[in-house]
């Protein structure tokens, strides 16, 4: 299953937030946690994650530092910030919203699950 | 794990990676070592499960994305920087080399209709020595109409978006041309002052295009402004210096050409030189963008090194202000530079970068320059009764009011920035938010003080 495009791009700022919430990370590794959470089922590329952190610390939700890491080579550690975790809040809050919609009319549109699955699948199975 | 070898080529390819990345304007080289470090970090997490450098460096290279697109990201989020990929990039392929000619034919070509247009009236008996209140009221109309073309040209405007700028231009014209002015009176100096703000707005709704809406479009436009300005003096200077050298050489040959300057030189250099301005900042951005930091460095500690002596020697003097003339329009003038030299060096300041003594200094001339203000505003406010509401006064004591407004709360918004309280694009959004505040004030102006003020 591939997540498409404009949901990765929605959901980047809550995941990006969130992640910098539990602890300050670089963008290597936040890569890596997204990969760990979504059981690699969202793909980045990865390049996409820089511009994202930039317009986050533009915005001022999370601060950035240069620091030698164990390697020897200069990173850029980010770090989330007082209106950070304010937005990041708030994203929840949108992100719940709209999940408990999608559950609801899901939940009344599927409630009847096999033979919903059952009727469409068979025939296509037939032609292939 | 790598050989010696592998890790000397490794080194290579990513050498030339990043003296290919470089290239990108968007990119900058912080950004570069971060995405390097990026990069690095990949090459060695899959080396480690087992493939050959080589081999996990084009891995590392895909999975980091297109470099097309890679770059484009980088430049929408820092739109300063796409400022400048607009220009650059395109001179790459035919195609786009066609295209800069092509917008080089079209700006020249607009430029020789707007000097032709300012001459039509002539031949409908309407001079220039006889009618200057015309040509001051009217002069916006032969050149802004035909920038805006230009621009909706050039950025693909809709239609419908593009009517209703016509339609402002109409009816500016309309509001323009139908009091019945006092010649030479106070209100008709106004409208021909106020009207070209109203109408360089709708140049920029064009100019902006459909980035109109956002703050990044709108602070395009003051920078486009403030370049604007820049290109326009210079191309003004040298003009002077040409007009001077034609009048030496012809006075050697007995000619006075005096007559041919004030009929064709001027009017149709001045208007055409508008549009090649605007055709030189779209054309040649990053030589201004490199101009307007240094002068800002430059004028900053001066313009504040004057304001506080001003203000030192008032207090030590005791003199107050004296406000008997239209003095006013020259303090709204002082605060309209303090806040070009504020909006650029903010614009042109890394907003990494930690608070200096140059930030310092620029918070010591907006505060200066506000007291400065204030006192003059206090003078007059004390004495307006005695002076009496003339339009000029009422004008420019309604511009004072809103500059000082816009200063002080950007002179908060800068220190909270500098504090690390704020950020930057805070700064920006109250600029571009401000906007339409001088653009109904000036239409104010326009549209009800000739009626306020009975077209004195």
């Amino acid at each position: 299953m591939e997540i498409n495009k404009d949901l990765i791009a929605a959901s980047s700022t809550p995941i990006v937030l969130a992640i910098l919430a539990e602890a300050d990370s670089y963008g290597y590794a936040i890569l890596q946690r997204v990969r760990e959470l979504s059981g690699g089922r969202m793909e980045w590329t990865d390049g996409m994650l820089y511009p994202v952190l930039h317009r986050l610390e533009r915005l001022g939700y999370v601060e950035a530092r240069w620091e030698v890491a164990e390697s020897g080579r200069k990173r850029k550690y980010y770090g989330i910030t007082g209106p950070g975790r304010a937005q990041l809040a708030e994203e929840r809050r949108q992100w719940e919203a709209v999940d408990a919609t999608l559950k609801g009319i899901f939940q009344a549109l599927f409630s009847p699950l096999p033979s919903f699955h059952a009727a469409p699948a068979a025939p296509l199975l037939q032609g292939a | 794990m790598a050989t010696p070898e592998y890790a000397a080529s490794l080194d290579e390819q990513i050498d030339r990676w990043r003296s290919y990345l470089r290239r990108r304007q968007a990119i900058h080289s912080v950004d570069v070592a971060e995405l390097e470090d990026h990069l690095r970090e990949q090459i060695a997490g899959l080396t480690a499960s087992g493939l050959a450098s080589d081999e996990a460096f084009l891995i590392a290279v895909k999975r980091l994305g297109d470099l097309d697109s890679l770059s484009r990201e980088f430049a929408r989020e820092h739109s300063e920087r796409l400022w400048k990929q607009l220009v650059v990039s395109p001179v790459e392929s035919d195609e786009a080399k066609a295209w800069v000619r092509k917008e080089a034919v079209v700006a020249f070509a607009l430029a020789v209709a707007a000097a032709m247009l300012i001459k039509l009236p002539a031949l409908f008996g309407l001079d220039l020595d006889e009618n200057a209140g015309f040509y001051a009221r009217n002069v916006t109309f032969f050149v802004l109409p035909l920038l805006t073309g230009y621009f909706a040209w050039k950025r693909g405007l809709r239609q419908s978006r593009l009517g209703g700028l016509a339609a402002v231009f109409v009816v500016a014209a309309i509001f323009a041309n139908i009091y019945p002015f006092t010649p030479g009176g106070s209100t008709e100096a106004l409208t021909a002052l106020h009207l070209p703000i109203v109408l360089w707005l709708v140049t920029g709704v064009a100019y902006a295009g459909s980035r109109w809406k956002e703050v990044s479009g709108r602070m395009d436009f003051i920078r486009f402004t403030g370049e604007f300005f820049i290109y326009y003096v210079l191309i003004a200077l040298g003009g002077g210096v040409l007009t001077a050298f034609m009048a030496m050489i012809f006075q050697s040959i007995g000619m006075d050409i005096e007559p041919f300057f004030e009929s064709w030189l001027l009017p149709c250099g001045a208007i055409g030189g508008v549009i090649i301005a605007s055709w030189l900042v779209e054309a040649k951005q990053s030589v201004v963008e490199n101009m307007a930091p240094v002068l800002t460095r430059l004028f900053t500690p001066l313009f504040a090194a004057v304001l506080i002596t001003f203000l030192g020697t008032i207090v030590l003097t005791g003199r107050g202000i004296n406000i008997e003339r239209d003095l006013l329009i020259g303090f709204d003038l002082l605060m309209v530079v303090v806040l070009a030299l504020l909006l650029y060096s903010v614009s042109a300041r890394d907003p990494q970068a930690p608070p200096g003594a140059f930030d310092v200094v620029q918070v010591v001339l907006v505060v200066s320059a506000l007291l400065v203000d204030a006192v003059a505003l206090a003078a007059i406010a004390a004495r307006i009764t005695e002076f009496g509401f003339t339009p000029n006064r009422v004008a420019a004591l309604g511009e004072n009011v809103i500059l000082l407004i816009n200063l002080a709360w950007s002179a908060v918004l800068y220190i909270r920035f500098l504090r690390r309280r704020g950020t930057f694009s805070a700064v920006e959004k109250w600029q571009t938010d401000y906007i339409p505040v001088y653009v109904t004030w000036a239409a104010i102006v326009v549209i009800a003080f000739p009626i306020i003020f009975r077209f004195t």
